[in-house]
């Protein structure tokens, strides 16, 4: 009888929207919905977080240097110029996740636009075009990063762009099968039989249905992006000081390891935390956006 | 076979002019393009750069000037290191072995771990071990290498006392022993990130052939459980890895550039950050050259171990 009463019910027949069943199967992912939650609280912590601290990052306090996490008015402690590490981390977090975001969305749409043309067209442009991205992807991403960054000054808009241009290959190489691949569909020869342009066929047919995987891949690009950031600044050719990122920060950790081991742990932690968290919001996404995946 | 080789080969060296191209680019992206080490002396006058442009070529046709910028890197002349005037092919040679050394152990080391903990994870699939493992894979793939040699320093160095902090050798020794001592912390912190690497497509390959007709035949015909994972399943997903080996090769060399920074290790990566460092273009770019070429051979030769071990892919 209820089962009856499930089929005349109309609500019930029509399949379950697709949205829903995706955040279902997301929210079952309990990593991604752990690190879904952190990246939330990094970023309001890194953008309102310093609003309500009494502290400057770039203050110098030649008094407090050197003071221990939890032993005073610094919860975090201080570094070798006073300056609260909290603070720093917070500002930090605004740089190194904005470098993060905004390079991913440059690359996602560098790496989706090559994709496509490649995967639309294929023949000798589609080959000559992945040659190129399998070229640039023979380079070490860091030796070429660090060799492009040694060659501009450094400042947040360079960084994003250089950052980007070292992380759309991969971008590329997913778009390129999946439009190649889904160019044979039915539905996308028949809107190219109807008379649909090419630029119709790829945004309206093609793009939308590769979208899952785009959105997979542009997850795992943010944290890619934080680490690459991380390590340039470390280096020391990305970020300057003053301006605090969370790679620089570790910048001069290494000569106070010593007598301030809080110096590297602190900004690794937050580091790691933000990566593992996209990591893991990928993983969820891909768990949840493409249910064939599920046999792996 | 000899077809698949051929093709392989090509596709190789069409790969090989493109990153060609790409370095030539970058190299005139440097101020002063290739005469960056003229422009910045400041003893030179206009009518001296002048002269120098013509006499090395440099007012000629770009493609002209590639063509002959190939020619010099093909035959190995890849020009003079700013800093001492060495050959760039002698500075970077001098500096392989320590890099490779570390990229040795460090492999050795992913592959075993990583291996075992992939094959235990696909087998038992889903228990704590799995679950534990495929975590911890995935924090790891998440930890800047960089940091992490900072806190294993600090543990190790500073805290225990256990290893040294730094450099491949105590001056004034250097017996194998005190090499092995020096090599153990940077070999480690660089395999981290590649054993998580190979324990997360092991365990994929892993379970895709345990799901394959023949694993079923082989427990259907009553082998003991532990002949069938080791003797057909691990067997057959272990040829996959040889692909990944050269796939690998890349992050595996940039991942030495940050350990070697981090624990001073006298090598390639190390040379080229000294490098940046000094403005040292031509021995930065014969790195990003030689790392590019390397890696295409690298993977050029897993395809070809592949097909010499797998006969699907030679036929097919």
């Amino acid at each position: 009888m209820a089962t009856m009463q499930t089929l005349l019910d109309d609500t019930a027949l029509a399949p379950p929207p697709a949205e829903n069943a995706a955040w279902r199967r997301f929210r079952r992912h309990k990593l991604a919905m752990a690190g879904a939650v952190t990246i939330i609280l990094l970023f309001l912590g890194s953008f309102f977080g310093p609003y309500l601290l009494p502290f400057d990052d770039t203050r110098i306090d030649v008094m407090h240097r050197f003071a221990w996490p939890l032993s005073g008015a610094h919860w975090l402690g201080t570094d070798e110029l006073g300056r609260d590490i909290l603070a720093r981390l917070m500002m930090g977090g605004r740089i190194s996740l904005s470098i993060g975001f905004m390079a991913m969305v440059i690359a996602v749409v560098a790496g989706t636009t090559i994709g496509t043309v490649a995967g639309y067209y294929g023949g000798i442009i589609g080959s000559l075009l992945m040659r190129f991205v399998d070229a640039v992807l023979c380079f070490p991403t860091i030796f070429l990063l660090l060799a492009l960054a040694a060659l501009v000054e450094p400042s947040l808009v360079s960084m994003t762009l250089l950052v980007a241009a070292t992380a759309w290959m991969n971008v590329a190489r997913i778009v390129e099968g999946q439009i190649r691949s889904l160019r044979e569909q039915d539905y996308a020869v028949a809107a190219k039989a109807m008379g649909a342009s090419d630029w119709r066929v790829m945004l309206r047919s093609l793009l939308p249905n590769a979208m899952a995987a785009i959105v997979v891949a542009a997850t795992l690009n943010v944290a890619k992006a934080i680490l690459l950031e991380s390590y340039v600044s470390f280096l020391g050719y990305g970020i300057q000081p003053p301006v605090a990122s969370w790679g620089n920060m570790l910048n001069n950790a290494q000569i106070y390891l010593t007598s301030a081991p809080w110096l590297a742990i602190l900004p690794g932690l937050a580091i790691t935390l933000a990566v593992t968290s996209f990591n893991f919001v990928g993983d969820g996404l891909r768990d949840a956006l493409d249910p064939r995946m599920d046999i792996r | 076979m000899g077809r698949y080789l051929l093709q392989r080969l090509g596709q190789c060296l069409l790969l090989l002019a493109l990153v060609s191209m790409i370095g030539f680019a970058i190299l005139h992206l440097a101020p002063g393009g290739p005469l960056s080490q003229f422009a910045l002396s400041s003893q030179m006058s206009q009518e001296d750069l002048d002269r120098i442009t013509r006499q090395l070529g440099l007012d000629r046709p770009l493609p002209a000037q590639y063509l002959d910028w190939l020619w010099r890197m093909l035959r190995g002349d890849w020009g003079l290191s700013f800093r001492d005037g060495a050959p760039v092919s002698a500075v970077i040679g001098s500096h392989l072995r320590a890099t490779f050394e570390l990229m040795a152990v460090s492999t050795v080391i992913a592959i075993g771990l990583g291996c075992w903990i992939g094959i235990l994870g696909a087998t038992r699939r889903y228990s704590l071990f799995d679950t534990l493992a495929t975590i911890g894979a995935m924090v790891a793939l998440s930890i800047p290498t960089f940091w992490f040699g900072l806190i294993a320093i600090y543990l190790f160095s500073v805290q225990l006392g256990w290893l040294p902090a730094g450099n491949r050798q105590t001056i004034g020794d250097g017996s194998p022993l005190d090499l092995l001592h020096h090599l153990i912390a940077p070999a480690l912190v660089l395999a981290l990130v590649e054993t998580a690497i190979w324990a997360r497509f092991m365990r994929s390959a892993m379970l895709e052939v345990i799901g394959q007709d023949y694993i079923r035949t082989a427990r259907a015909k009553g082998l003991p459980e532990r002949q069938v994972l080791r003797g057909h399943a691990t067997r057959n997903a272990l040829l996959p890895m040889i692909t990944l080996a050269g796939l690998q090769f890349p992050t595996l060399l940039g991942g030495a550039l940050v350990t070697e920074t981090v624990f001073t290790w006298p090598g390639m990566g190390r040379l080229f950050l000294d490098s940046i460092e000094y403005r040292d273009y031509p021995v930065v770019m014969g790195i990003l050259m030689f790392s590019a070429v390397m890696v295409l051979l690298g993977s050029l030769l897993a395809d070809m171990l592949y097909a010499v071990a797998d006969p699907r892919i030679r036929m097919g």
